[in-house]
């Protein structure tokens, strides 16, 4: 898969080209033409720098359809090593067994995502998770577009300042919100499961028909006129 | 090869037939070859004489309606759990139904290649469809037959098939049978009956049907006096039982009761009394079976015990009002019968709801309906606006209380949601705790929208004083009302604010008397009937009726009616705003209807003449109330 690209340069391995060569090909202009990658990581902590992933869950979504057998699940071995000196130097050197598991889930899973989409609860901690790996294994950042499942939803609530809104929506609140069990909540596959329904049920609301005005959605409301 | 998404696909599939007679291997494989879909209200999943798919269709979340094309009469809806569109595949013919999602929808296809070769290595499933095939068991709510498994309806020639076909249904009885034995003391008997709700109980001996004891006989022969209370179930009931097999037709067990003039039959394994009693159908399931009643569906809904069994009741209000529609009869009458209904049903998921917490109340509260269904002119499914208003309780209970409220307020609101009261997008239900206030709490935040009347003050204002007690403490809400009015008086300028706020909407018409229609957004080119003409004509009514200090009229056509009668003067323009409310709200509802929405935005040009028509001629009498409030309320010095 990953050969057609020969213009080695630096010291990245072939998928990383296979990964970066699907960027060439636009993504396409409507929703329902769009692969949709939801995914959730499990993860030591919150610090970027300190903490480790533990596994990364994700699924394809297309046209409103999920492939059951499409789904990516793959749990990462890491031991409790020494952060600070391994992200000095070392790490491309020593633990040889470490390195080889958490860049095999990166290998596999960029290959598993290529240019789609990336949907998550919070999506930037994900995707900061995944880019602080892939700067480990001395990588560059994923380049894929992101949509945040919680901004999306806000912008299906109305704007009223007598009625005060939460600031926060975890996935439990979308859960409640969309009446989606909570059964799988917090392994990753299944939270990203949840977020895949919730993303569904807040694009129909949102009624956007292209990915541009998605994307555009997760911002700040704007007042026109 | 399993994962958390198809272990969570098998775990929901084992619960239901055929799946239930899979080994855990098989399901296992099969969940992982599931596609889950996410269908959009009104979207299509196969319509008629379409190719069958590869796959076939399990209900995990909504409701899936079957119809005939281009008919809007739904023929069968499924819930949860249940198979459709399987028949074909397995008769390898085209799709002779169309199945569309009632709203918004998660399926599982299940695909055929990998489900065929289970289905003919494992006797349980075959039979399942065979079975399934054959009886066609049908959902009584439904106006025809209902197809757990099948795509397909045995089509006649008949120019009304669902009527003839119905009546050699077999019918749905109840197989939770409440029994006693011959020895049982009348007394226990009667608190049993009472404690499970029904007319009549079963006398067994083991598994045998002995006799029966219905109301009727506690009343002839226990209230007359003519047995004594402490008597034993055997000396009052009715033996032999009359007994049938449970494979009864709807008409079989209306001519049976008919024959022996009894209300109840007994079902049994084989139909003999010597067989084992598996169920008991009374005159009421067979009038549920017949179809749409209110009576038989308000009886349904106070006898419901969860949240899904009154939203297929729902399924049952949502027919009945179509049938409403269809006959032409007045909507005044139809918005009285669905609003109770609608009320009844918040009401017992109250009840349901305060059961299942594990504390009571710790005082008296009032469940507040706001918005449309509190004017009692919600007649589809639109969303849920409620608020809970509790008695004053010392301040440093306060926090504690409020928490028991709000807990309450969400659950109840959750359980709406689940029957198909969607959630208010504002949040302006009881679980947001700016909706759930003690009345001294309430009166203060009403006089402070009275005092500071801002435009989110009288938007407010305009929702919350439609309210209606739904369950509760009447006495509470009378309370709040006096204060209302009360302030309300003191401070007049807020029924100029209110009376300006009733002027904000668009106009419905523009200079040459054409439609205005939305102008960009989702809706582009549609017209938008709530905001422009059906918001003006309600808004108008309360600010017209609150200035009169009347708070126990909420509907709109009935608001203009008692104002034709408080002001003789301008008796003809409010009969004329009473009609046209009732013309706007019927109109919603037939859009509603047929579109599968709350009916606010209409396509003008699927529209014939004389709608268009009828539409405009209730512009007129907007313009003209419009006009008549700008005058009285002296609007324009607000506006300058």
């Amino acid at each position: 898969m990953w050969f057609f690209s020969k213009k080695k340069q630096l010291e990245f391995p072939d998928f990383w080209w296979a990964y970066e060569e699907h960027f060439k090909h636009p993504l396409p202009e409507l929703i329902k033409d769009n692969t949709f990658i939801v995914l959730d990581t499990e993860t030591t902590g919150f610090n970027l720098t300190k903490d480790r992933m533990l596994c990364i869950g994700a699924l394809k979504l297309k046209d409103n359809n999920i492939v059951v057998k499409d789904s990516f699940e793959v749990y990462i071995e890491q031991e409790h090593y020494d952060v600070g000196s391994a992200e000095i130097h070392g790490i491309l050197k020593k633990s040889k067994r470490n390195r080889t598991s958490e860049l095999e889930a990166l290998k596999q899973f960029l290959v598993y995502i290529e240019n789609h989409v990336l949907v998550g609860h919070h999506v930037m901690f994900d995707v900061n998770m995944i880019n602080a790996a892939l700067k480990r294994n001395g990588l560059p950042k994923l380049k894929n577009e992101n949509l945040d499942t919680e901004s999306l939803y806000k912008r299906t609530l109305l704007i009223s300042t007598v009625v005060q809104k939460k600031d926060r929506y975890t996935l439990d609140d979308l859960a409640k919100k969309f009446s989606i069990s909570r059964k799988d909540r917090h392994t990753a596959l299944g939270d990203a499961f949840i977020t895949a329904i919730a993303f569904l049920r807040t694009i129909e609301k949102l009624k956007s028909k292209k990915l541009k005005d998605l994307i555009r959605k997760q911002g700040p409301l704007r007042f026109g006129l | 090869m399993k994962n958390t998404i198809s272990e969570r696909v098998a775990d929901f599939l084992k619960n239901y037939p055929p799946f239930n007679a899979l080994d855990s291997k098989q399901l296992e494989q099969l969940s992982l070859q599931v596609t889950i879909i996410h269908k959009e209200s009104n979207s299509v999943v196969f319509t008629e004489k379409e190719e069958p798919h590869a796959y076939f269709y399990v209900v995990n979340k909504g409701a899936i309606a079957l119809t005939k094309k281009d008919s809007s009469q739904i023929l069968d809806i499924c819930d949860e759990g249940d198979v459709f569109g399987l028949r074909p595949l397995l008769a390898q013919e085209s799709y002779k139904l169309e199945a569309k999602a009632y709203e918004e929808t998660i399926l599982y296809a299940v695909p055929i290649k990998d489900f065929k070769p289970l289905a003919l290595e494992n006797k349980r499933v075959g039979n399942f469809l065979i079975e399934s095939f054959a009886s066609n068991t049908r959902n009584p709510y439904s106006i025809k037959h209902r197809g757990k498994l099948y795509g397909v309806t045995a089509n006649t020639n008949d120019n009304n098939p669902s009527t003839k076909i119905l009546d050699l249904q077999p019918v749905r009885y109840s197989t939770d049978l409440v029994t006693c034995t011959a020895g049982t003391k009348i007394k226990t008997v009667a608190t049993t009956m009472a404690k499970h709700n029904v007319s009549s109980i079963l006398v067994m001996n083991g598994d045998l049907p002995l006799g029966i004891i219905t109301d009727k006989d506690l009343r002839q022969k226990v209230a007359t006096g003519l047995f004594p209370i402490t008597g034993s179930a055997k000396s009052i009931m009715s033996s032999p039982v009359i007994t049938y097999p449970k494979e009864l037709t709807v008409a079989q067990a209306q001519m049976a009761m008919m024959k022996s003039n009894i209300s109840h039959l007994v079902l049994t394994e084989d139909g003999t009394t010597d067989a084992k009693a598996v169920g008991i159908l009374s005159k009421h399931d067979v009038m549920l079976a017949l179809g749409n009643n209110p009576a038989v569906l308000l009886r349904a809904i106070k006898r419901a015990t969860d949240s899904k069994r009154l939203r297929s009741i729902r399924h049952g209000i949502m027919t009945l009002l179509q049938g409403y529609l269809e006959q032409n009869i007045p909507i005044g009458l139809v918005s009285k019968i669905i609003s109770e209904l609608n009320d009844a049903s918040t009401k017992r998921i109250i009840e349901i709801t305060l059961d299942s917490m594990e504390k009571k109340p710790p005082v008296d509260f009032t469940w507040l309906t706001m918005g449309s269904q509190g004017r009692g002119e919600q007649l589809l499914n639109t969303d849920q606006d409620n608020a809970i208003l509790f008695e004053d309780v010392p301040e440093e209970n306060l926090e504690e209380t409020r928490a028991y409220f709000l807990q309450l307020g969400s659950q109840i609101s959750k359980e709406l949601n689940t029957v198909g009261f969607e959630y208010c997008p504002a949040e302006m239900m009881a679980s947001n705790p700016s909706w759930c206030h003690s009345l001294s709490e309430w009166k203060h935040v009403t006089s402070h929208w009275i005092n500071n009347p801002g435009p989110e003050e009288i938007l407010l204002s305009s929702i919350f004083f439609d309210y209606n007690v739904t369950y509760g403490s009447k006495a509470l809400a009378d309370e709040l009302s006096h204060s209302i009015f009360d302030h309300a008086n003191h401070y007049p300028q807020f029924l100029t604010h209110l009376a300006s706020g009733a002027m904000q909407n668009p106009s419905p018409s523009g200079f040459f008397r054409d439609f205005l229609v939305e102008q960009d957004g989702e809706h582009k080119d549609f017209f938008d009937l709530k905001l422009r003409a059906l918001m003006p004509i309600i808004d108008a009514a309360r600010v017209l009726i609150l200035s009169h200090s009347i708070k126990s009229i909420n509907n709109t056509a009935e608001r203009y009616e008692k104002l034709a009668e408080l002001e003789p003067n301008n008796r003809e323009l409010f009969l004329a705003c009473s009609y046209a409310s009732k013309a706007l709200l019927k109109f919603r509802t037939r859009q509603g209807l047929l579109h599968n929405d709350s009916g606010r935005f209409i396509a003008l040009d699927q529209l014939n003449k004389e709608e268009k028509i009828k539409l405009k001629r209730t512009f007129k009498t907007i313009k003209e109330i419009q006009s008549l409030i700008e005058v009285r309320f002296q609007v324009k010095n607000l506006l300058r």
